[in-house]
C-alpha cells in the first residue's frame, strides 16, 4: 500500500494525475534557488527555451549566460565562475552536457572540486522523435563514476524543483538529470526531499520484490506495485532520486525485507543505476537482482510511450519481470 | 611607469633563481618539463615580483589578481617562482613530483594553495580565466585576470569556444599570454599542425592583439600596462619565447619539451644559468 509519509498526490493513481516534464521542475527551480541566492548563475548552451533556462533569463537577465553551442566552454567557463564566488547551473541536452564535455567537467569541476550544477536535460530514450544522437543512455555511469560527484534523478517536475534549490545550498559539484516528455507528479509539495535519501513509495506487509527505480520510470514502479498486489504479489517500491551517493541504508532494508530486487531506469542496464543497486548488494547483502534498462543497444525515434514500451521499460515490463524473479525461484 | 634598471635587475635576478630551481627540482623528480618552464621564467619572474597584486602569506586575499596556468605541464616554473615570492620553502620544491607531495607533477588546486585551478589537460585555461573575469564584473571587482597559455593548446577546440566568448562580452579585465615558443612534444608546431596566423586570428575573434619578445622583462611588462589600458577588449599577448632559455645547450630543442635533465646534465645547466649571470641574451628577433 501506498506509504503515507510520502505524502503523494492525492490523484497518485487517476487518469487525470498532472502532469509535467521534469525540466519544468529545472526552470521553477533555478529561479527559486536566484530569488534565494543572489550569486545563482544559470548558462545555457543555445537551449534556452527547451531547456526551460530562459525562465531564469526572464527574472534574472544579467545573471543568465548565453554561451552559444559551446558545451566544453560552458562546463569550464562555469568552473571560472565558481572559482569567483558565483554558483552556476550550465544547462543543456545530456548528450552534450556531459556527453560531449565529461573531460572538462571531470578536470575543472570534479578534481577541482567546485560547486557547479551540471544539468543534463532531454535524458532517455523519451526524447522521443529526436533518435539516438540525442537520446543520453550513458549519464548516470559516467558521471557516478567521478570522485566528488552528486547524482540524481528526479522522479517528476515537483521533486526537480526541489533537488533544484537543494542542489544551489550543496556544496561540491552536481549532475542532475531531466527529462523531456510530460510524465505524471506523482509527489507533492509536502513530499520530503533530501539529497542522498530515497523515498517509500510504496510497502506491502509481507514483500515479495522490491523494486528500486530512479527518475520518471518510478511512477511505472508505483503504478506496477498495484497491479501486482491485485494478482497476490506483494512488493516494496523504493525511489531513489540520488544515484550517488545512494541511501545505502534504505536500499539494504528494501533488500532484507523482500530478498528480491528489481531496478528500474531510463538508461544502459550496464554502469548506472542498478549497476550501482547490484553493486552495493553483491558486498553487502546478496540477493537475486534483476535489472531492467536499455540492453547495450542505442535508441531511435518513436513516440516517447512506444520508445518506452519497445526498450521493456514501461509498466507491463516492470510487471513482468517481477513475475518471472518470483518464479525463478 | 618605467621600470628603474635597479628594478630590472632584480626581475632578472629572480628569474635566474627561478631557472636554478626548476633545474634543482626536475633533477631531483626525475621526470617532467624542461623547456617551456625554463623559457617562461622571466615571465614569471615579471608576474609575481612586479605585476600581480598578491600576498604570498594569503593565497585566497579576495582582491588578488588570478592568475591561471593553462599549460599545466610548466608548473615548475611557476611552483619556483611561487617559492621564492613566500608563498612556501623553497626546499619543498624539491618534492616535486613525489608521492605525497602538494607539488603535483600538474598543479591541483586542492593541494597547494595559491594556483587557482586545477590543469594539464590543455585548452581549459582560458574559458575558466574568462568565467572567473566575467564573474568578477558582474561584481564590478577590479581585479585583473591573467591567463598563461601554450602555444600547442591553441590547436584545442576548447580555446576557441574561450576566445569567442571572451570576445563577446569583451572581457578587458582578461588578459591571456601566450608562451609561442613554437615547440610541442611532437615537434614543432608549424610542422605538427600549423597555427599561424596567430595574432590575426585572435584579431578576428575580437581581441586586442601585442606581440612581444617574452624572454625581454621590460617589454613584458610594457605589454601589461598596455594591456590594462585596452577598455573595449581582452587582449592577448604573444611571448615569443625560446624554449629551454638561459641553457644555452638545449634552446630551441623540442626533445627537451617532456624531460627533465640528469644529474650530470644538470649540474652544467646550473653553471651555464650562472655564467650567464641573470642576463639572457636579448637575441630574439
Amino acid at each position: 500500500m501506498l506509504n503515507n509519509n510520502a505524502h503523494l498526490s492525492a490523484k497518485v493513481f487517476a487518469d487525470d494525475i498532472e502532469q509535467a516534464p521534469t525540466r519544468d521542475g529545472f526552470g521553477h527551480g533555478a529561479v527559486e534557488a536566484g530569488k534565494a541566492d543572489s550569486n545563482v548563475v544559470v548558462l545555457c548552451a543555445d537551449l534556452a527555451e527547451s531547456t526551460r533556462a530562459e525562465w531564469f533569463q526572464k527574472e534574472f537577465p544579467k545573471r543568465f549566460v548565453e554561451m552559444g553551442v559551446a558545451e566544453q566552454n560552458m562546463a569550464t567557463v562555469a568552473a571560472g565562475m565558481a572559482a569567483a564566488g558565483k554558483v552556476p547551473f550550465i544547462a543543456s541536452y545530456a548528450a552534450f552536457n556531459p556527453g560531449r564535455n565529461y573531460e572538462q567537467i571531470r578536470t575543472t569541476i570534479a578534481l577541482n572540486e567546485r560547486h557547479v550544477i551540471v544539468c543534463g536535460m532531454h535524458a532517455g530514450v523519451s526524447v522521443g522523435p529526436d533518435g539516438a544522437t540525442h537520446q543520453m543512455l550513458e549519464d548516470l555511469g559516467m558521471m557516478r563514476m567521478l570522485p566528488h560527484m552528486t547524482v540524481i534523478a528526479p522522479g517528476d517536475a515537483e521533486e526537480a524543483r526541489k533537488a533544484v534549490v537543494a542542489a544551489a545550498k550543496h556544496d561540491g559539484p552536481l549532475y542532475l538529470r531531466f527529462g523531456r516528455a510530460s510524465t505524471p507528479i506523482f509527489t507533492t509539495l509536502e513530499t520530503p526531499f533530501q539529497i542522498g535519501k530515497a523515498l517509500t513509495l510504496w510497502e506491502s506487509q509481507a514483500p515479495h520484490v522490491a523494486i528500486l527505480s530512479t527518475g520518471s520510470l518510478s511512477y511505472a514502479a508505483l503504478t506496477s506495485a498495484r497491479s501486482l498486489e491485485e494478482e497476490g504479489i506483494q512488493s516494496i517500491v523504493l525511489h531513489v532520486p540520488t544515484v550517488k551517493p545512494l541511501d545505502g541504508a534504505a536500499v539494504l532494508e528494501a533488500a532484507r525485507r523482500a530478498g528480491r530486487v528489481l531496478t528500474v531506469e531510463e538508461h544502459q542496464a550496464a554502469g548506472g543505476f542498478g549497476s550501482a543497486i547490484a553493486e552495493l548488494l553483491a558486498e553487502r547483502h546478496p540477493v537475486p537482482v534483476h535489472r531492467l534498462g536499455i540492453q547495450d543497444t542505442f535508441g531511435q525515434s518513436g513516440e516517447p510511450e512506444e520508445l518506452l514500451r519497445h526498450y521493456g521499460l514501461d509498466a507491463s515490463h516492470i510487471q513482468k519481470a517481477a513475475r518471472a524473479m518470483l518464479r525463478v525461484q | 611607469m618605467a621600470l628603474t634598471d635597479t628594478e630590472v635587475s632584480m626581475l632578472e635576478k629572480k628569474a635566474e633563481e627561478i631557472r636554478e630551481t626548476i633545474v634543482t627540482m626536475l633533477v631531483a623528480a626525475g621526470s617532467g618539463h624542461t623547456a617551456g618552464p625554463l623559457g617562461l621564467a622571466d615571465i614569471f619572474s615579471a608576474f609575481y615580483f612586479h605585476i600581480l597584486n598578491h600576498d604570498p602569506r594569503n593565497p585566497d586575499w579576495e582582491e588578488r589578481d588570478r592568475l591561471i596556468l593553462s599549460n599545466g605541464h610548466t608548473v615548475p616554473v611557476r611552483y619556483a617562482a611561487m617559492a621564492h615570492a613566500g608563498y612556501f620553502p623553497v626546499a619543498e620544491c624539491l618534492t616535486l613530483r613525489k608521492f605525497g607531495s602538494r607539488l603535483q607533477g600538474h598543479p591541483e588546486r586542492l593541494r597547494l594553495p595559491g594556483l587557482e585551478t586545477t590543469s594539464g589537460p590543455l585548452g581549459e585555461g582560458l574559458s575558466q580565466a574568462a568565467g572567473i573575469a566575467h564573474a568578477l564584473r558582474m561584481d564590478d571587482k577590479k581585479n585583473r585576470v591573467y591567463c598563461m597559455m601554450s602555444d600547442g593548446e591553441q590547436e584545442e577546440g576548447n580555446t576557441w569556444e574561450a576566445a569567442m566568448f571572451a570576445g563577446k562580452y569583451k572581457l578587458s579585465n582578461l588578459t591571456a599570454v601566450m608562451d609561442r615558443n613554437n615547440i610541442q612534444i611532437d615537434g614543432m608546431t608549424e610542422e605538427v599542425m600549423p597555427l599561424e596566423p596567430l595574432a590575426d586570428k585572435y584579431r578576428a575573434f575580437n581581441w586586442h592583439v601585442l606581440e612581444v619578445n617574452g624572454n625581454d622583462i621590460t617589454a613584458f611588462i610594457e605589454a601589461v600596462e598596455e594591456a590594462k589600458a585596452i577598455y573595449e577588449k581582452p587582449t592577448l599577448i604573444v611571448a615569443h619565447t625560446i624554449p629551454g632559455k638561459g641553457v644555452p645547450e638545449i634552446e630551441f630543442d623540442y626533445r627537451w619539451h617532456g624531460k627533465p635533465p640528469t644529474q650530470e646534465e644538470g649540474k652544467r645547466f646550473l653553471k651555464e644559468i650562472r655564467t650567464l649571470g641573470g642576463r639572457v641574451p636579448g637575441d630574439y628577433a
